[in-house]
């Protein structure tokens, strides 16, 4: 059984007021999502990640397609109890403080007044919010309430949780700590299944990742069979380049990139041994300041899906 | 569980939110302003109380149902706070009943706060006026009967929720106010579209207005001043009618509006 698996799912939303137009945000997305993994969704802004969220939520419901959470259909009220949720820039009551608020969460996912009471302050602790988690959430900023949105999603114990966006709007202490929390969670035996467009985040973190584009799905798989982690050639970073050491190169570089004054960044193919460009450059009384291997990274991978994916994007049927 | 849960934190928001305060505040001033009003009018002091507390109970109720009402499901869906509540183990229907029973209580409170105040009020009267001027009075003052009127008015505020709820689960705050506020006062004009045939000669038209008046509600007999004020019997079996009608009427809304939000997409 996976842990999420869409079939086909589709989503067209009506645009405009009086001539309604249907808008495809998601198109026939089909994935499964194995029981432990953490997985990460990634895809620009617009690709229909937070829309696959709302539909595996059914905060919104499908044009077309189903979708199943531990072999149950998304519908399923019971389903919830072993599911946790943060959703992108959360918000919350502004009258209660972050503890009431999980008490009330707790109350609605049936926890003990014993259970919740631990659970409150164990939560709040781990998501690093200190004595302001007696204030009203009116006064958070949105890093805090980004925190309570994790702890909220947590609060059950959740066997699958989805987050959107989770390290939207925290500094990098916080971002450490949401990365630890996901791990954490997969060595407990959870599923994590988050989206980003941040993919720093989801290479540090993530065993696969769906990437989306124009609310399709572009691509998905492992990192290491996704991502070309050979050598695409070399960057010799050099200084005192002379008028005829930038001729020498000329000839073996695939591109040249003034950095500053007489400061050069060389760019060789792979065939090209850098040992050579290195001794030509030396040669004419050029100093070498540093030299790093090219390789693809998520980045670039994700670049180069949506430059492909983007122009073929159906917005009208 | 759930129901109870939405249902306190629905009452948590509004006793937390200052305009609750103003309005409560801003009614019993009304209600002891009446002591004034009633001093300039001999022998009627009583009377002009309890037609004040009354209806000073009746308005204000009636601007937190709508106020609250048209905001319990749109602010959860705008601010999309609602995307955390329905991942939890909640139905859309139990979201819906449980923000209706919050607000139900809150108007409770509310209505047994003014009805205290002005039992407390008349109480003073009753012990401050001399016998010869207490045998003239229509009814007692601290008249139990009293309850009866503040019971229908009660029974009212929960029809009137129930239609800012309705509107509420498909339109913005704007329209369901406007929406709430001019079926209450159809609502006190209704029993005059039944006799429109008298005046109107048209027949689609009489049956159009007819069809009207069974389908809007008619709040005109919840409202019982006159009579409780004046002294005037009103019997149980009014009571029990009156009260019927409105648990149809609550429930068809509630029920509509389940419907309907159960539906949406929350975009």
């Amino acid at each position: 059984m996976h842990a999420i698996a869409t079939d086909n799912l589709t989503k067209d939303y009506a645009l405009g007021f009086w001539r309604k137009r249907p808008y495809r945000a998601l198109d026939r997305l089909t994935l499964q999502v194995d029981p432990g993994e953490v997985f990460g969704f990634l895809g620009p802004n617009g690709a229909g990640k937070t829309t696959t969220l709302k539909l595996l939520l059914q905060l919104v419901f499908p044009t077309s397609g189903r979708a199943e959470i531990l072999g149950r259909p998304v519908g399923d009220v019971g389903v919830r109890r072993r599911i946790g949720y943060l959703p992108e820039n959360p918000y919350f009551y502004d009258h209660l403080t972050a503890i009431e608020l999980l008490e009330y969460f707790g109350r609605l996912l049936g926890l003990s007044s014993a259970a919740r009471a631990a659970r409150v302050t164990r939560l709040l602790d781990q998501v690093g919010l200190g004595a302001e988690r007696r204030l009203p959430l009116r006064r958070y900023s949105k890093g805090m309430l980004q925190r309570v949105g994790l702890a909220q999603a947590l609060l059950n114990e959740p066997e699958v949780i989805f987050l959107d966006e989770p390290m939207s709007g925290l500094d990098p202490l916080g971002r450490r700590m949401v990365r630890e929390l996901m791990l954490g969670l997969r060595d407990r035996g959870a599923t994590v299944f988050f989206s980003s467009h941040i993919l720093a985040d989801a290479e540090a973190v993530c065993s696969r990742v769906a990437i989306l584009a124009g609310g399709r799905l572009a691509a998905s798989g492992r990192l290491t069979d996704l991502l070309a982690f050979g050598v695409n050639g070399w960057e010799v970073v050099v200084d005192e380049v002379s008028a005829e050491a930038l001729g020498r190169v000329q000839a073996f570089s695939t591109k040249v990139t003034r950095i500053a004054d007489r400061r050069y960044s060389i760019e060789v193919a792979p065939d090209t041994p850098p040992e050579r460009a290195l001794a030509d450059l030396a040669a004419a009384g050029a100093s070498v300041v540093s030299l790093n291997p090219l390789r693809d990274t998520l980045e670039d991978f994700f670049m180069r899906q949506v430059a492909d994916r983007g122009h073929e994007r159906t917005p009208v049927i | 569980m759930v129901l109870s849960a939405i249902a306190l934190s629905v009452f948590r928001e509004s006793v937390r939110d200052r305009i609750f305060y103003n309005l409560l505040l801003f009614a019993v001033l009304l209600v002891a302003a009446s002591v004034l009003i009633g001093q300039m009018t001999a022998g009627q002091d009583v009377k002009i109380i309890k037609d004040l507390g009354l209806a000073a109970t009746s308005l204000f109720g009636l601007f937190i149902a709508v106020f609250v009402g048209i905001g319990l499901v749109w602010k959860e869906v705008e601010r999309r706070s609602v995307y955390s509540l329905i991942a939890k183990p909640v139905r859309r229907t139990e979201l819906v009943l449980g923000k209706y029973l919050g607000l139900a209580f809150t108007l409770l409170v509310n209505v047994l706060v003014m009805a205290v105040v002005l039992y407390l009020l008349l109480a003073f009267m009753h012990w401050s006026s001399p016998e010869n001027l207490r045998a003239a009075w229509e009814a007692p003052a601290t008249d139990p009967a009293l309850l009866k009127a503040f019971l229908l008015i009660y029974v009212q505020l929960l029809l009137v929720t129930a239609i800012a709820l309705f509107f509420s689960t498909f339109a913005g705050p704007l329209v369901s106010m406007a929406l709430t506020f001019g079926f209450y006062v159809i609502g006190h004009f209704n029993a005059d579209l039944k006799h429109f045939d008298a005046v109107v000669t048209s027949a689609p038209l009489v049956w159009v207005l007819r069809a009207l008046y069974y389908l809007l509600p008619n709040l005109a007999p919840f409202d019982i001043t006159a009579q409780v004020v004046h002294g005037q019997a009103v019997p149980s079996g009014y009571l029990l009618m009156t009260i019927g009608y409105a648990a149809v009427y609550i429930a068809f809304l509630l029920a509509a509006a389940a419907h309907i939000f159960a539906r949406r997409d929350l975009k």
